[in-house]
């Protein structure tokens, strides 16, 4: 049975009421139909979810046709706020997990869509959320074709939880693995690092600082299969999200026993993040992202690389930023601005504001 | 990026290095240990390890990295008191973030957080007093820690909340004083130091004479230092320059923000709340005579410790830590018996381990070489 052959069906549809969220919306009974019904099947709006069926169903030789392995991921999503410059945990729940399957190479295809939402919440904001999540979808090319919604007692969850998974399909002969990392690679980064975290630490209010930092929230598939096109031996690839780029470069040498070399002047960070990152004793290397990955590539198609991902929107100001030693193994060292050299490690717990 | 950039200038800096290694080399010809040079706060700590410049001098000049670091010389027992603090009912805790992860003798206060105790972090001293106005139903303790540098701040919001006659907010004061400490570093029979760097923020708000004993009385140069990487290296440039002149005298290279008598409006307020107190114990120094400071009678309505009952007991450090000979110079922090193993930045056992800022966390950190090979190196000196 093909997508196409799938019986449309189409019934009148429940319409919520209220203007906010309550118990009752995750009853099981009329409340929560008119929800699932008013706001996430017309507003996600697909057919599989149309169907409105405990599970979404698809036709195996369609993705048989475009690779011959399947990707399965999934990520939770509870941003503080929910909504921020440039973003909202709507799209950050389509673009990260569409992002964990791009930066294996796969092509991604559906996702799910898990929520958990604190009595409460506004119906508009969460109008609000899934309008922006079938935007992101679109704009990514896939579905969100099935999903689940609990609602919760004031204080059990903070506002709303979104989990989503995704599965996607990956091209034959694409190898990417963080344990290939080799001498002579070259480390390419696909633009400015820690918008995300800095635009959350300013959303949240608790600095008076004003600027104008947005999210890079972003999908990256588009870009990875412009990569792949040009240089299909991708050695590794992932999206530097929590942790910063100091965490990616860390996985990948210690999984590849090689040592990452990287050049300060080289890193792509944006003036306001530096600043915000001064006043606060924050690293921008450790700062989250939502639309950024690092690539190990080989040395030979670096630059034919780095212009094809300069060529693509999502990569305008990619750089490259380092290369791959062999000693000492399990290191990343950086060239600092000032003419010095340093360790850049793992960091431990959280990134705190220094006082003084 | 202005006024950033212009202090992280590779040319200048490679300038500088010259200069420093030619000094170096003359003073070198002289003596046939290394020259010791303690920059004695945790900021200058943390900034020479971010921009690598220990690898920019000669082999003959040796950092010492001081105790200047607020956080890391907190001892066990003032943080049980912290936690003791927070986990009273009805009690909304504020503390600066890098106090979180300190560890107490049953627990630190990120563990306390996490096991129900409201424990907020804040920016500032002012937010936790407007924390008090808007929780009027809870009493707002502050955590007030650090060197003269916080103090102003801590002070201005004890007078702002007396104004205000705010009741639910106090201050459980952990505020030490740079001037006894370096003091007793120089009165130590072990103490090997030959030059300062002295904390430039601190001096901001006391002024560039507090350090003229140091020359004067135990006739070491000491240079007030910016917290740039320009700013350490032309520090670093002074300090030898007075070695090699055989000058011995307090020197101002952050003259751009400290003036030589300080910030009056800083001193008043801090002299209007605060009194020494006969000693202070310090993690990694023990007890050194009028390094703490306490609330006055005047404002004991905010003071944390008369409020509540604090258990105030003393914990000794761990008997394998050694923070207080590296703090020293005596031994350097991969020397130490427990560096890399029993002791690292995810459970810090010593004091050096703890913030950023501390010696030993850094060269965890930031250091040049891996902790394997630190650790190795120690093994085969033994």
């Amino acid at each position: 049975m093909s997508d196409e052959s799938v019986t449309h069906i189409r019934r009148p549809r429940g319409k919520l009421r209220g203007e906010t969220i309550t118990l009752s919306h995750g009853a099981g009974g009329k409340a929560m139909h008119d929800l699932i019904e008013d706001l996430f099947v017309s507003g996600f709006d697909n057919r599989e979810l149309d169907l409105l069926e405990d599970q979404a169903r698809f036709d195996l030789a369609s993705m048989t046709a475009r690779g011959d392995r399947l990707a399965l991921t999934t990520d939770s999503y509870v941003v503080d706020p929910l909504f921020f410059p440039g973003g909202d945990i709507g799209k950050l729940a389509v673009t990260g997990t569409v992002n964990d399957l791009a930066v294996g190479g796969a092509i991604p295809l559906w996702l799910t869509c898990g929520m958990i939402i604190e009595e409460g919440l506004t119906v508009e904001e969460l109008r609000r959320v899934v309008t922006s999540m079938k935007q992101s979808a679109d704009e990514a090319g896939v579905r969100i074709v099935t999903g689940d919604t609990k609602v919760v007692h004031k204080g059990a969850a903070d506002k709303l939880f979104i989990n989503t998974a995704g599965v996607g399909v990956i091209p034959e002969g694409v190898e990417i693995n963080a344990r290939r990392a080799r001498p002579g690679d070259r480390i390419i980064i696909n633009g400015y690092i820690g918008d995300h975290g800095a635009a959350i630490v300013d959303a949240r209010g608790e600095l008076a600082i004003e600027n104008s930092i947005e999210t890079d929230c972003q999908p990256l598939n588009g870009l990875v299969q412009a990569m792949l096109t040009t240089c299909p031996d991708i050695h590794c690839l992932r999206d530097a999200t929590r942790g910063g780029l100091a965490t990616v470069l860390n996985e990948f040498a210690t999984d590849s026993r090689v040592a990452l070399r990287i050049e300060e002047q080289a890193l792509p960070v944006r003036d306001e993040v530096r600043g915000m990152c001064e006043i606060l004793g924050l690293d921008p290397l450790y700062l989250a992202n939502e639309g950024k990955l690092v690539a190990i590539v080989p040395g030979d198609c670096a630059d034919a690389l780095l212009a094809a991902m300069q060529a693509h929107p999502a990569g305008t100001q990619s750089r490259i930023i380092g290369e791959v030693h062999a000693s000492p193994e399990a290191t990343v060292l950086m060239s600092t601005l000032f003419g010095g050299e340093r360790i850049v490690d793992l960091l431990v717990g959280e990134q705190l504001p220094r006082i003084c | 990026m202005k006024f950033v950039d212009e202090f992280r200038d590779n040319e200048k800096a490679q300038t500088l290095k010259r200069e420093i290694h030619m000094l170096a080399g003359r003073i070198g010809r002289t003596r046939e240990k290394p020259l010791l040079l303690m920059e004695f706060c945790g900021g200058h700590t943390h900034a020479i390890f971010r921009y690598g410049i220990e690898q920019m001098l000669p082999d003959s000049i040796e950092m010492v990295h001081g105790p200047g670091c607020p956080v890391c010389v907190l001892p066990m027992g003032r943080v049980d008191d912290c936690v003791a603090l927070a986990e009273r009912p009805g009690v909304i805790f504020a503390t600066f973030g890098d106090a979180m992860r300190v560890p107490g003798s049953r627990k630190s206060l990120l563990q306390a957080k996490a096991a129900g105790a409201d424990i907020r972090m804040v920016y500032s001293p002012l937010d936790a007093l407007s924390l008090a106005r808007k929780n009027p139903g809870h009493e707002v303790i502050f955590f007030g820690l650090g060197f003269e540098t916080t103090m102003p701040s801590t002070a201005l919001t004890v007078l702002q909340a007396k104004k205000e006659g705010i009741r639910n907010f106090s201050l459980f004061c952990n505020h030490i004083t740079t001037v006894p400490t370096i003091k007793a570093i120089l009165d130590s029979p072990d103490m090997k130091i030959d030059g300062f760097l002295a904390p430039g923020h601190v001096s901001m708000v006391i002024g560039a004479r507090p350090f003229d004993f140091v020359a004067r009385d135990y006739n070491r140069p000491i240079v007030i230092t910016g917290f740039e990487p320009l700013d350490i290296l032309q520090s670093i440039w002074m300090l030898l320059k007075q070695l090699a002149e055989g000058r011995c005298e307090v020197e101002n290279q952050y003259s751009r923000v400290v003036p030589p008598a300080g910030n009056k409006a800083a001193l008043e307020a801090i002299s209007k709340v605060f009194e020494i107190r006969e000693f202070f114990e310090w993690r990694g120094l023990g007890s050194i005579d009028h390094s703490g400071v306490k609330i006055r009678e005047a404002y004991a309505d905010f003071d944390a410790e008369r409020k509540f009952q604090v258990p105030n007991l003393q914990i000794a450090d761990p008997r394998s830590c050694q923070c207080g000979e590296v703090v020293k110079g005596v031994i350097k922090p991969w020397e130490c018996k427990i560096f890399g193993t029993a002791c690292t930045p995810e459970t810090p056992m010593g004091a050096l381990m703890v913030s950023s800022e501390g010696a030993c966390a850094a060269y965890f950190s930031y250091g040049s070489v891996s902790i394997d090979e630190l650790v190795a190196r120690r093994e085969a000196k033994a």
